[in-house]
């Protein structure tokens, strides 16, 4: 009984997560200005990473936990990069 | 999905409630950055799911791991700071770059920076 309630309760977070990723995509493609479509693109780095622990959480794959922090970090540097790039027009000066 | 059975019912019913609030959070941001009117107020949104949003499933995701394993398993902390210190480093830019832009651009949205000036400063009041 509690498993069903756990693979169910994981299931619709997934769809949950996955609803938050198509909120952002709307955002990033319509987004009036370019601070709108980064702040998106970094809010879906996020949500992707969350999804990723999901799966994990799902598998009981220890696998999963690497490829997020990957994302993480990842989201972050390019996300940095982008502000950088609004900010002064080049990224390393 | 054969680990479900392993799980003591506590364990299973506390990982479902904390991966539910932290997707449910994660949502209500992403809806919150569809809603907002302006960049200032949408910026404030995605924030949700980076902080208990993040916090929530990595939790859930260290609860499941240390039942499975019969032993404290804290390696999602590390997710879990990592999220919450670089969020605010990277809004707080973002949030400047898009400052500067507007200033630069004139829009009437973002207060001038003249405006700074009628505040007294510190020298001054000291003296």
């Amino acid at each position: 009984m509690t498993a069903a309630i756990l693979v169910w309760s994981i299931s619709i977070a997934q769809v949950m997560l996955v609803a938050a990723m198509a909120c952002y995509a709307y955002r990033l493609i319509r987004g009036p200005r370019a601070q709108d479509r980064v702040l998106c693109l970094d809010a879906m780095y996020v949500s992707a990473m969350l999804l990723i622990l999901t799966v994990g959480i799902r598998t009981a794959d220890v696998i999963y936990f690497e490829a997020a922090l990957i994302i993480a970090v990842l989201g972050f540097v390019s996300s940095i990069a982008l502000a950088k790039f609004l900010m002064r027009g080049e990224v390393i000066e | 999905m054969t680990h479900a059975l392993d799980l003591p019912p506590w364990a299973a019913l506390l990982t479902s409630v904390l991966v539910l609030v932290g997707a449910g959070l994660a949502l209500l941001g992403a809806i919150g950055t569809l809603r907002f009117g302006s960049f200032f107020e949408r910026v404030h949104a995605p924030t949700l799911g980076t902080s208990w949003g993040t916090g929530a499933i990595a939790l859930a995701s260290m609860v499941c791991f240390s039942v499975l394993g019969s032993r404290l398993v804290v390696h999602e902390l590390l997710i879990g700071v990592f999220v919450s210190v670089t969020t605010p480093v990277t809004l707080m830019l973002l949030a400047r770059a898009a400052l500067y832009r507007d200033r630069t651009e004139e829009n009437s949205n973002v207060p001038p920076r003249s405006s700074l000036q009628g505040v007294p400063r510190r020298q001054e009041r000291r003296s």
